[in-house]
């Protein structure tokens, strides 16, 4: 009930119904929650997995590497939380470990992929004449499909996570070039750029200052596909032996080790399978909320 | 329109050409000495120099570009470092099972994910809506072999309806042969259909704002006719452009799918040249999956003209 007083005296205050539902203000941890479910949802999941990978050594671990050719393929149990490998290595420690790959090459290919499209967008976006050969290499770039140009890469390479990383960003960065420089082209068109250049900014100030944080929504949320795709290049490429060593722990490695003998011990392909899919959602998720979050037009529902 | 055919097969040349140039220049801008690396770690120095030459890497770079091209307008797409045949009789020899299995995936996929979109998009907001788009999510982030392994643990090891793992040829009949594609095209297509039902929602979502479907709703047409003839039709430019770039996904989905269901396609060709380092082989496959990536989009844009009579060139 909203009581109004009418300023005379205090019989004269009537009740009247109310015309609208009373507004609950979404403030705090929990309001936010509520606003960006998938964001929140997103974040949570990924933190988890973020504690996994830098406390690996402290969550009940051991030696990931470690061989015990006599306990190999052993049920998850007391002694193997998520069962024992061909070689007798504990699944759960090598799981947590491989975290740390994961991560570690999403994150790394999200940050150089961005970096290099988001230059190489601003080129092809305000130099005309570099526009050209830029875009025509860019689109030659994105017709080869995107895992097979890692693996072509992987492939001249000696195996290491540092290569794959930059194997992945390869075929990955011509879309945030694409993008960025889509971005760059709408928004050197508006009258605030008109007016910068007619009041004698200079061009690197002009980009710094008026392009650059336009392209910075679309560029965020792209940076989070990209690194939800590297994740699963990694494991792809891990998979069919063109990524990480078999030295380094992966979650690629262990199914592609595990799929011998998949048909009767299911549990080493089964959670690696798990924490890959969980984390992958995660980072999806966390972009599909901010891609809602940034939109200026606010269309919640696209 | 004849011309516009023309056109626009005359500008994939170029887009093909810088596509074998990049294929190319990989194994000039590749650090260290690709040809130790292919060989190994055992490699002898004659194995070493051997590799070298087979990859043309003792000439100069625009001598051996040249010779290169030529080869490949002739269709000649060099020569395997480890059985000495040529790449072009490896891929005739592993084409069918990927060809099936892309051809069916295609095809499951656009009938899944088009009715699903187009569902979405009608119940807007709705618990369905919210249920589809949730599904789609999760098809994006279950990666191809994890839905593969799951599929082929419940369907064909413990509910033994379906073969487990291997390929028939369609030679050898309609049904032996869908039963062992069955799963995995659906393991194939989860994030394919994902790409589509959502790209199908969001361009319903807009065609459904036009005034023309509100008066084919007012002229009293049913919902059916009104979502899939009118709108529908409307939104095929976007979907359509979808499912062509979606083609990328599938490829590269195709060559872990072959090796989680044992399938002798082009993906099991590129498993096996990985682990043998066969360069040759890897190359010629990026190439050839790539050129036809770029056909598959020409069709998609010169299907825009059918699909779009505004769309003139």
């Amino acid at each position: 009930m909203v009581r109004l007083d009418t300023g005379r005296d205090s019989a004269a205050r009537v009740d009247l119904p109310p015309v609208w539902p009373p507004i609950r203000l979404r403030t705090g941890v929990w309001g936010w929650i509520a606003r960006y479910p998938s964001i929140a949802l997103g974040c949570f999941l990924l933190s988890i997995m973020l504690v996994g990978a830098v406390f690996a050594p402290w969550l009940g671990t051991v030696d990931p590497t470690a061989i015990a050719t006599v306990k190999r393929t052993r049920p998850p149990g007391a002694e193997y939380w998520f069962g024992s490998d061909m070689l007798g290595r504990d699944i759960y420690s090598r799981v947590l470990y491989g975290t740390r790959v994961s991560l570690l090459v999403g994150f790394s290919v999200a940050v150089v992929a961005s970096v290099v499209g988001l230059l190489l967008g601003l080129v092809s976006g305000f130099v005309r004449w570099a526009d050209g050969v830029i875009m025509r290499f860019m689109d030659g770039m994105m017709s080869i499909p995107p895992i097979l140009l890692a693996v072509a890469l992987m492939a001249l390479t000696r195996g290491s996570v540092g290569n794959v990383i930059v194997a992945i960003s390869v075929a990955e960065f011509p879309r945030v070039a694409r993008l960025v420089r889509g971005v760059v082209l709408s928004v050197r068109e508006q009258p605030f750029v008109d007016a910068a250049i007619a009041s004698g900014t200079r061009t690197p100030v002009i980009i710094w200052r008026h392009i650059l944080p336009n392209t910075l929504g679309p560029l965020i949320v792209q940076a989070t596909y990209i690194c939800a795709s590297a994740m699963i290049t990694e494991a792809i490429l891990s998979f069919i032996g063109a990524g990480t060593p078999p030295t380094i722990p992966s979650w690629g490695n262990i199914m592609a080790e595990g799929r011998a003998l998949w048909q009767v011990k299911p549990f080493v392909v089964f959670f690696p399978a798990i924490f890959l899919s969980i984390t992958v959602l995660a980072v999806n998720l966390l972009g599909d909320g901010l891609r809602d979050a940034l939109d200026p037009r606010g269309q919640k529902d696209r | 329109m004849l011309g516009y055919v023309l056109r626009r097969i005359l500008s994939t040349v170029p887009v093909m050409a810088i596509v074998a140039m990049i294929v190319f220049s990989l194994l000039y801008l590749a650090p260290g000495d690709p040809a130790s690396v292919i060989a190994g770690d055992q490699a002898t120095p004659e194995d070493v120099a051997r590799i070298r030459a087979n990859l043309g890497l003792d000439r100069p770079f625009l001598v051996r570009f040249f010779e290169w091209s030529g080869q490949i307008v002739r269709g000649d797409l060099g020569t395997s470092i480890f059985t000495n045949l040529p790449v072009t009789s490896l891929i005739k020899q592993r084409i069918e099972p990927t060809l099936s299995l892309t051809l069916v995936t295609l095809i499951l996929s656009v009938l899944v994910a088009v009715p699903l979109g187009v569902l979405a998009a009608w119940k807007v907001g709705t618990w369905l809506d919210r249920g589809i788009m949730a599904l789609a999510v999760v098809g994006f982030s279950v990666p191809v072999f994890v839905v593969g392994y799951v599929l082929a643990y419940l369907f064909a090891l413990v509910l033994d309806w379906l073969p487990v793992q291997g390929y028939t040829p369609i030679a050898q009949g309609f049904w032996p042969w869908i039963q062992n594609l069955i799963l995995p095209s659906i393991a194939l297509g989860g994030i394919y259909i994902a790409l589509i039902a959502r790209i199908t929602r969001s361009a319903m979502l807009d065609v459904l704002a036009q005034d023309y479907i509100r008066t084919a709703r007012a002229k009293g047409l049913g919902q059916t006719p009104t979502l899939f003839v009118h709108a529908l039709k409307n939104a095929a430019v976007p979907i359509v452009t979808v499912i062509g770039l979606g083609m990328a996904l599938l490829i590269g989905g195709a060559v872990v799918t072959e090796s989680v269901f044992a399938i002798p396609g082009l993906g099991r060709l590129t498993v096996d040249a990985i682990l043998r380092r066969d360069y040759p082989v890897i190359q010629g496959l990026v190439l050839m999956f790539s050129f036809v990536y770029v056909l598959v989009n020409l069709l998609v844009d010169i299907s825009y003209t059918f699909l779009d009579p505004r769309i003139k060139y």
